[in-house]
């Protein structure tokens, strides 16, 4: 797939989805999912932060929003029983994949209903079940491990793809390296996504990395498509191919998907490295307007159905933040359980 | 040399002996039969048959899908394991050298020790890490460390390095049927140590010390090859007249802390012998954990034998006078019958 220069900041291009055709050829249900996946999303960390401010919760916040094509439109290819490794940005990764937010609030307030009991919070949230491996807040080391349960996949014959999300800021990581060329000798099922959202902190990922990531795969002998990560749709298609070649045997693919963080590097970032111009040329491509630009363009059924969804996710929004609120805190008798398999 | 070992069946009639080595394969063989979700990977762990030819002959009975060479990337090989181990298989994932971990660190320490607890217990990690370690063969600073301290210093690991053949066999068994993360330590030049390993199958559990020699002045608590050294030791106090027991812990967590006191409260002297570096090594926790549960059963200052504070030297009489010996081993019992620095 060629690159996309339009993705660089170069026009506005309002909707999306034209370039794949019809949505990608996604039907309704696909549609209000990705709709209903991609709202939550951005609510979920939205109430988080007021939440945050009205210090009811500590730690950090790391936001995804912004980028919430890309982790959806991923786990939009991937089966119910495949595999995804997240980062320290893993919201949005943990929603697409069937995570539940009361669960998710629950952790995020330190509480024992929570996905892990209050002992991980926002940067380690797994759901093994959901096939979930885990958040992380190591940079890069996701992806190692991603290669680890395509191999376990290979070796059991399980059919099974692993997608490995990582930021831009992984990319000059040696775990990177290592992971991403194992798999390749490997021929690996997994597909290792890059969401380049431009910075890494303040450090901006042209900075960061020699040549951009999509580059690189050649030099694995692997296809590196880029996408536009603020497309829903096409993320979709790139990553329904790059899971089918996975699910085939064929190996690896390395997607770059070129998308912003619309919020700080945490919730408590104050510092001055974007222009204002930058960020609002970007929330003018918000993912979530784009595609419901696209799908009302396109005349589909489903627009019926966003404002029950947006009253859905209200709904399970307010569930959730009740949820958390109203849980216990854990038992210090916990501290030492839950280190070892007794 | 001759080695005690009391854990031994002695019903068994041929007195079959074995090198580590091939103890080692044959528990990965073994445990590679009972359960098709074990795999070993590695670096050279298959045409080349392992750097210390552990997994000799195993590609050809087991397969690429079992044994699984890899590129030299420690921190992709650490990261396989836990990855597969998440999902279902149960990996054996081995560093050519320990020293090499240091690349996979992230991997090991705040990946596969803490996942189980970052997800609130509902991550199960089967895995076993494999590493050969310590000094002895001449290859210098990079290739001979002994590093077991830096991961029995880590909440989610199980650490375990045995002094024979017997223990091997039965602690890698023991490590590879674990639903935790164990990293065991294999003293490299030991490998080709010969010792009774029965036919019939057997366990070593983790987490229980082993004592190899009994006697009543003194207690030396040691593992891996220095082992040897205190047997060796012992034998040649004893016709001084001294009675030293040695007490091997196989296990550096978890510890089995019971079986230390034990020793110490019937010998009231202890010294602690062990080939890291001797600062901040393992023996400081031995040595902590005897004062302060067992303090009033002592006569004398628990004593620690470990490595000079350098890197590992590359010559001989370089290398051999940085690290403890049978010699340095019997000067710290004496020191300890003295009962004074």
């Amino acid at each position: 797939m060629a690159v996309r220069e339009a993705v660089r900041g170069d026009s506005a291009d309002g909707a999306a989805g034209s370039a794949n055709g019809a949505l990608a050829g996604l039907d309704d249900a696909k549609l209000a999912w990705v709709y209903l996946i991609m709202r939550r999303i951005r609510r979920f960390e939205e109430t988080a932060e007021e939440a945050f401010r009205a210090a009811k919760m500590r730690g950090a916040l790391h936001f995804y929003i912004g980028e919430e094509a890309t982790a959806t439109g991923v786990c939009a290819a991937l089966d119910d029983g495949d595999f995804i490794t997240s980062t320290h940005r893993g919201h949005g990764h943990c929603i697409a994949k069937g995570a539940r937010m009361d669960k998710m609030m629950a952790e995020l307030f330190g509480r024992t209903t929570g996905y892990s009991g209050g002992k991980g919070g926002s940067m380690h949230i797994a759901d093994i079940e959901l096939g979930n491996l885990g958040a992380n807040g190591i940079v890069g080391a996701g992806i190692p491990i991603a290669a680890g349960a395509a191999l376990g996949s290979k070796l059991r014959k399980d059919g099974r793809v692993t997608a490995a999300f990582f930021g831009d800021g992984a990319g000059p990581t040696g775990a990177f390296h290592e992971g991403v060329n194992v798999a390749a000798t490997m021929n690996l099922p997994v597909v290792f996504v890059c969401e380049n959202n431009q910075y890494g902190m303040a450090t901006h990922a042209d900075f960061a990395n020699a040549a951009q990531i999509s580059a690189r795969g050649p030099a694995y002998g692997i296809p590196s498509p880029m996408v536009d990560g603020n497309d829903v749709f096409e993320v979709y298609a790139t990553a329904a191919a790059a899971v089918d070649r996975a699910r085939r045997g064929d190996g690896p693919t390395l997607i770059e998907a070129r998308t912003y963080r619309q919020k700080g590097h945490t919730v408590l970032d104050q510092k001055n490295y974007r222009t204002k111009e930058e960020i609002a040329a970007w929330v003018e491509r918000d993912p979530i307007e784009r595609f419901r630009t696209a799908v009302i363009e396109a005349d589909r059924p489903v627009i019926e159905d966003f404002d029950d969804i947006d009253a859905q996710v209200e709904r399970e929004i307010d569930n959730a933040l009740a949820f958390a609120e109203a849980s216990p805190w854990p038992n210090v008798d916990a501290i030492e359980r839950d280190v070892y398999v007794e | 040399m001759a080695v005690t070992m009391r854990d031994q069946p002695s019903t068994e009639t041929a007195a079959r002996e074995i090198f580590m080595s091939e103890a080692l394969r044959e528990a990965l063989d073994e445990e590679m039969q009972r359960d098709p979700t074990v795999f070993v990977v590695g670096e050279e762990v298959g045409v080349w048959g392992g750097a210390y030819a552990v997994t000799d002959g195993l590609l050809a009975k087991w397969g690429a899908d079992r044994i699984v060479d890899t590129p030299i990337a420690e921190a992709a090989i650490a990261g396989l394991g836990i990855g597969a181990a998440l999902t279902g298989s149960r990996p054996v994932a081995e560093f050519m050298y320990s020293d090499f971990m240091g690349i996979a660190m992230d991997q090991i320490v705040n990946q596969a020790a803490k996942n189980r607890y970052m997800f609130g217990g509902k991550a199960k990690l089967p895995l076993t890490y494999r590493a050969p370690f310590g000094a002895g063969t001449g290859n210098a600073a990079q290739h001979t460390q002994s590093l077991e301290a830096w991961f029995a210093h880590v909440p989610g690991l199980k650490v375990i390095t045995a002094s024979t053949p017997y223990d091997a066999k039965g602690l890698l068994k023991s490590a590879i049927r674990e639903d935790n993360v164990v990293v065991m330590f294999e003293h490299k030049a030991i490998y080709a140590m010969r010792g009774h390993v029965p036919e019939h199958e057997y366990l070593v559990p983790i987490g229980v010390a082993d004592v190899k020699r009994e006697g009543t002045d003194v207690s030396v608590i040691t593992y891996a090859r220095q082992v040897h050294h205190a047997l060796e030791a012992a034998e040649q106090l004893a016709a001084e007249g001294i009675s030293v027991e040695v007490v091997d812990i196989r296990s550096l967590y978890p510890l089995d802390a019971d079986a230390i006191l034990r020793s110490v409260r019937k010998t009231h002297r202890a010294v602690v012998l062990y080939e890291a570096v001797r600062f901040g090594g393992f023996g400081a926790e031995i040595a902590a954990q005897i004062q302060e549960l067992a303090f009033d059963d002592l006569d004398a200052p628990v004593l620690r034998v470990g490595a000079a504070h350098a890197p590992v030297p590359f010559s001989e009489p370089l290398e051999r006078a940085s690290f403890p010996d049978a010699a340095k081993a019997a000067a710290a019992i004496r020191q300890s019958l003295e009962g004074v620095r």
